[in-house]
């Protein structure tokens, strides 16, 4: 057992093994969630900042009470008042500006925000997402925040001689985010990293980020981090002497061929593994996805496994997204009681169980 | 006396309405990139578009006036995704940057379209002097293109630049052609492929009358490249002073430059606007490092402009106009 995760376990769990089953943290918007958002926009609509509020706590309910329904041990609202990753943060903390949108390719852009002075903590950021989330769930709730590496890298930099001193700057403020939402009761963060898949030689400027944001924070509460869509092998086995409980890995979209990656050095703390892939319209059968996880069991025995979709699955239609959790969920739970029967062999962690 | 002449490197942003208007006429999908036979409302639409970038130049006061190569969906490997005899595959990173281009896969004997042609014809209607063309280098072409047809790394180095010198030889009259090689750097040429890469360029710079600029950027370029990079018979070498201006003075101390210089002076991906004194200082710095008695010093960004909102590539072109003048009054 690495790290506070017991704690997650359902009291109603009916196997001895226990796999935690989580998502990444973005999920498809209901429709009338975006007809909502446009109308908000609309200046000439009759829909007031009231009613957008009134929308965006409707979707965040129903969403975490998707998650539930599917089964999942820990719950997130989806994202659904966040716009976009870096987006959202850049909104609210002081020292970002935004100028327009800028070509990511063909015709797709992002509004990519300009860090024009020194960043500084200003609106909360995710603590009332937390309490809502929290209300409206008996579940644990995860927390997802895009980590200060990201914030940093994906944004212009005008007020920090490097990307590396704004990502640090931002890692305070990170931590102070994260010492609000533990006051609030919050027990599971995951830091979101994906620049960091990008710039692979940066692995030591977010070990340092994770150092300032890991510190103060009391023992019982899971850190975890989302990396994506990289090499991994750049990074491992570096990051585990990151101070995080868990690593949530993309894995499934590449069909597995990094695993090895994992298998060289000892896989020491949790590893969240991704098993259903988050651009493939199509549900993975429990079947399909019960391979998956038992390919994450050659790389850490049961109770370091996680079990989480690749990445945010924001981009699915919403009943593709349903149905990858409902069967991951039931996938984990069927592992779990082949576990238990003893039939199936461990050798993750190198420490060959079972008979 | 030195003459600071304020330009490019081309590759604008769009402006915002032509985003909106283009993602809604085009579509958001690889297939949906420019293929060199948009239809009319398309054609239309980057029409506007340039007639507004070339009026941002003008009236800026900027020297050198760029078609803005808005329609490069592809950035620089443009030509060659409009070009037949190239597929256009997956979407794959540009540079280290979070773009992406389709890789052009060349299968067939290359031939120039003449499209870039075409975008310098309706630029000229609206630039009465000035007028800029911008092209891939040659290495830097062949470099993010796939050969499936010439054979070998020198036989499609050449086909390229031949490529290429064919499409230049189309150009209306331009006063100025910047080559775009952040290959050079980003990728640098070994033994026996740096001397090639240079008789590349040559090829092409050989195809107009016109002033060329091998223009490089993302870092510094290695000593033995720079040394055969001299060799070539274009007009002004262009530096990235932006990314290393220690190395890139070294190179100049070293081995010299050209009588003309192009120095990337502004930051082509970063908001924060230099001011005019600041970017005439980096040239006044520049000359005295390098003891240049320079005929032409270009002014320009360091890289292409479209990592920028719309408004900060206009400030940014505003800033290097105006650093120009300065110089010009105190000259």
């Amino acid at each position: 057992m690495t790290g506070p995760r017991e704690q997650f376990r359902p009291e109603d769990h009916d196997n001895d093994h226990f796999l935690l089953t989580s998502v990444v943290g973005s999920y498809p918007k209901p429709k009338w969630h975006d007809r909502a958002r446009e109308l908000f926009e609309d200046p000439d609509a009759d829909f007031d900042e009231h009613n957008w509020a009134e929308a965006k706590d409707d979707a965040a309910r129903l969403i975490t009470q998707e998650h539930e329904r599917s089964g999942l041990d820990t719950v997130v609202d989806g994202e659904m008042r966040r716009n976009e990753m870096v987006e959202y943060f850049a909104e609210l903390i002081d020292g970002y500006e935004f100028n327009g949108r800028v070509k990511v390719w063909g015709h797709n852009y992002f509004d990519k925000p300009s860090i024009a002075d020194e960043v500084e903590y200003g609106e909360e950021w995710l603590v009332d997402e937390y309490k809502f989330t929290s209300s409206v769930s008996d579940r644990p709730v995860k927390v997802p925040i895009t980590g200060p590496y990201t914030l940093a890298r994906w944004a212009f930099n005008e007020a920090y001689e490097t990307t590396e001193d704004a990502a640090y700057a931002l890692a305070d403020l990170v931590n102070e985010e994260i010492e609000r939402l533990v006051d609030a009761g919050c027990k599971y963060v995951q830091i979101d990293e994906p620049a960091l898949a990008q710039y692979e030689d940066d692995h030591a400027i977010v070990g340092e980020c994770l150092e300032r944001i890991a510190d103060g924070l009391p023992e019982d509460v899971r850190l975890g981090l989302h990396v994506c869509y990289g090499d991994y092998s750049r990074i491992y086995p570096e990051m585990l002497d990151y101070p995080v409980h868990e690593y949530d890995l993309e894995l499934a979209n590449g069909d597995y061929e990094q695993l090895d990656v994992f298998k060289n050095d000892e896989f020491t703390k949790d590893f969240a593994m991704g098993v259903v892939d988050a651009h493939v319209a199509e549900v993975e059968s429990v079947e399909e996805i019960k391979d998956n996880i038992k390919k994450g069991l050659e790389v850490v025995p049961p109770e370091q496994l996680t079990v989480s979709p690749d990445c945010g699955i924001k981009l699915l239609p919403r009943e593709v997204a349903y149905g990858k959790m409902e069967n991951m969920v039931q996938a984990a739970r069927e592992i779990e009681q082949e576990l238990d029967e003893g039939e199936i062999d461990v050798v993750g962690g190198q420490t060959a169980s079972a008979d | 006396m030195t003459q600071v002449v304020a330009t490019t490197a081309g590759l604008f942003p769009l402006p915002d309405w032509a985003k909106d208007e283009l993602s809604r006429l085009k579509g958001h999908q690889k297939s949906d990139l420019v293929s060199g036979d948009e239809g009319p409302e398309i054609v239309d639409a980057y029409d506007r578009a340039r007639e507004e970038v070339v009026g941002v130049q003008t009236d800026a006061g900027l020297d050198r006036v760029s078609e803005g190569q808005l329609r490069w969906d592809d950035m620089i490997a443009h030509p060659l995704a409009v070009a037949d005899s190239v597929e256009t595959r997956g979407i794959v990173r540009y540079y280290d940057n979070n773009n992406f281009y389709r890789e052009p896969v060349v299968t067939g004997d290359l031939e120039a379209s003449g499209d870039v042609a075409g975008e310098l014809d309706a630029a000229a209607a609206h630039v009465d002097s000035g007028l800029q063309a911008v092209l891939p280098g040659p290495y830097s072409l062949a470099d993010l293109a796939t050969d499936e047809h010439y054979g070998d790394e020198a036989a499609f180095l050449d086909a390229v630049a031949d490529f290429l010198a064919a499409e230049a030889d189309q150009f209306p009259n331009v006063e100025t052609l910047f080559l775009l090689e952040p290959s050079l750097v980003e990728n640098a040429p070994g033994e026996g492929a740096d001397e090639r890469a240079s008789e590349a360029i040559d090829t092409v710079a050989s195809a107009v009358d016109a002033d060329v600029v091998a223009h490089t950027y993302w870092g510094s370029l290695d000593e033995k490249v720079y040394a055969h990079l001299m060799d070539a018979d274009v007009d002004a070498i262009g530096f990235d002073l932006i990314a290393d201006h220690e190395e890139t003075v070294y190179n100049v101390q070293e081995y010299g430059t050209k009588d003309d210089v192009a120095l990337g002076l502004v930051d082509g991906q970063n908001t924060l606007v230099e001011t005019p004194e600041t970017i005439r200082e980096r040239v006044e710095w520049f000359v005295e490092q390098t003891d240049g008695d320079y005929d032409t010093v270009y002014a320009t960004a360091n890289t292409e402009l479209f990592y920028l909102p719309q408004n900060k590539f206009e400030a940014k072109v505003e800033a290097l106009a105006d650093a120009a003048a300065i110089e010009e009054v105190e000259a």
